[in-house]
């Protein structure tokens, strides 16, 4: 690992421990448990890939599968995270079931499209399907994103702090589809790799931010976080 | 084909949410009040702000001691400006079209700027009036 790779690696274990402590702090724990135990398991897993870096090493085979399979996991959890703001959305209308029963289906198509596209071409090594399956899940973490803010603007909702982490998951996904995209034509490229490092340093710290300065009752018109000069 | 296509739409949507993200954090400066304190110091005599105030309204804020440390703010609506200017220079050539969206957005990031630099004001006033009322 390069000092880079080590101040990257410390600083974003840094931001999610922030992001917890932040959580808990502004009594944000019960409401938004699904982003805490998302931090935790981000945080273990990092100290995990410190491990096995420095026993196997970052170019090894274990590491490669260790990383993408757990970028993986914390991206399923990231739906989670993402169904949660659903049900926040959809409170009043009670269909926050179906949300979950609609995600779980989506999720699992996804992996079983991933697949069958690996799957399909011999050629590709069965490795490969690590990066097809991050990019689709990214990508479908995007539409889904998409698909809440509309609803959000659509339905007027004026909560702060839940407009700007539904946003800030928005970027965290579009960044990641397009770097895994981008890496799936260009499997060399080499910035790919402190993107995806700049993009896991955004979340935790922007849920940071929210928290601790967005406070729970804290409104504002989506209309003008659109167009605000209006 | 189609990791072309999704980093396609994948940076389109990253373009939409990030400027969607950074108004949700300026937005609230939009309809605040300035104090007449705050307009003497910085010679604002209109409503709104200009953008080629920012930098002077950046320094005055280096200078104002932070309440609640919100310096990240700070830096935030900074690093936005920085960002626009940066997309102003590399995209002179297409001004007309996407200039006024760019002036706009600067001018809402030194908006935010001089809000913030309202709450430094007002901030220090109160320490001071505090400081005076404990020496009496």
């Amino acid at each position: 690992m390069s000092p880079a790779d080590y101040g990257f690696w410390f600083l974003v274990s840094l931001t999610e421990i922030t992001g917890v402590v932040c959580a808990i702090r502004h009594h944000a724990l019960r409401r938004y448990l699904a982003f805490v135990i998302y931090l935790c398991v981000a945080f273990s897993l990092d100290a995990a890939r410190y491990v096995i870096s420095q026993t196997s090493g970052i170019e090894s085979p274990q590491y490669y599968y260790f990383y993408y399979y757990s970028d993986t996991l914390l991206t399923i959890m990231l739906f989670f995270v993402l169904i949660n703001l659903y049900a926040r959305v959809f409170d009043d209308m009670g269909v926050g079931k179906y949300l979950r029963g609609g995600a779980l289906l989506l999720l699992a198509g996804t992996a079983c499209i991933s697949y069958y596209m690996v799957n399909a071409s011999s050629e590709r090594l069965f490795t490969h399907f690590a990066l097809e399956i991050s990019q689709n899940l990214f990508f479908v973490g995007v539409l889904l994103t998409y698909l809440l803010w509309g609803a959000m603007v659509k339905m007027h909702e004026n909560r702060s702090r839940v407009t700007q982490l539904v946003l800030s998951l928005g970027v965290y996904f579009s960044a990641c589809a397009a770097n895994f995209a981008v890496l799936n034509l260009h499997p060399q490229l080499a910035i790919s790799k402190y993107i995806l490092q700049i993009t896991a340093l955004w979340l935790p710290a922007s849920w940071a931010y929210t928290f601790t300065k967005v406070p729970e009752e804290g409104r504002m018109a989506t209309a003008r976080v659109l167009a605000p000069n209006r | 084909m189609i990791a072309l296509l999704i980093s396609g739409i994948s940076v389109l949507a990253l373009l939409q949410f990030f400027v969607s993200y950074c108004h949700a954090l300026i937005a609230e400066s939009r309809s605040y009040k300035l104090s007449e304190q705050t307009r003497e110091i910085c010679g604002v005599t209109t409503h709104a702000t200009r953008s080629d105030e920012f930098k002077r309204l950046l320094q005055l804020i280096a200078v104002c001691p932070e309440p609640n440390g919100d310096q990240n703010q700070v830096r935030a609506i900074s690093l936005y400006f920085g960002l626009l200017s940066l997309i102003r220079t590399l995209l002179g050539w297409i001004k007309p079209a996407v200039g006024q969206w760019i002036d706009s957005e600067c001018n809402g990031c030194a908006q935010a700027a001089i809000v913030m630099l309202d709450r430094r004001i007002a901030y220090n006033r109160l320490l001071m009036a505090r400081q005076m009322g404990t020496q009496l």
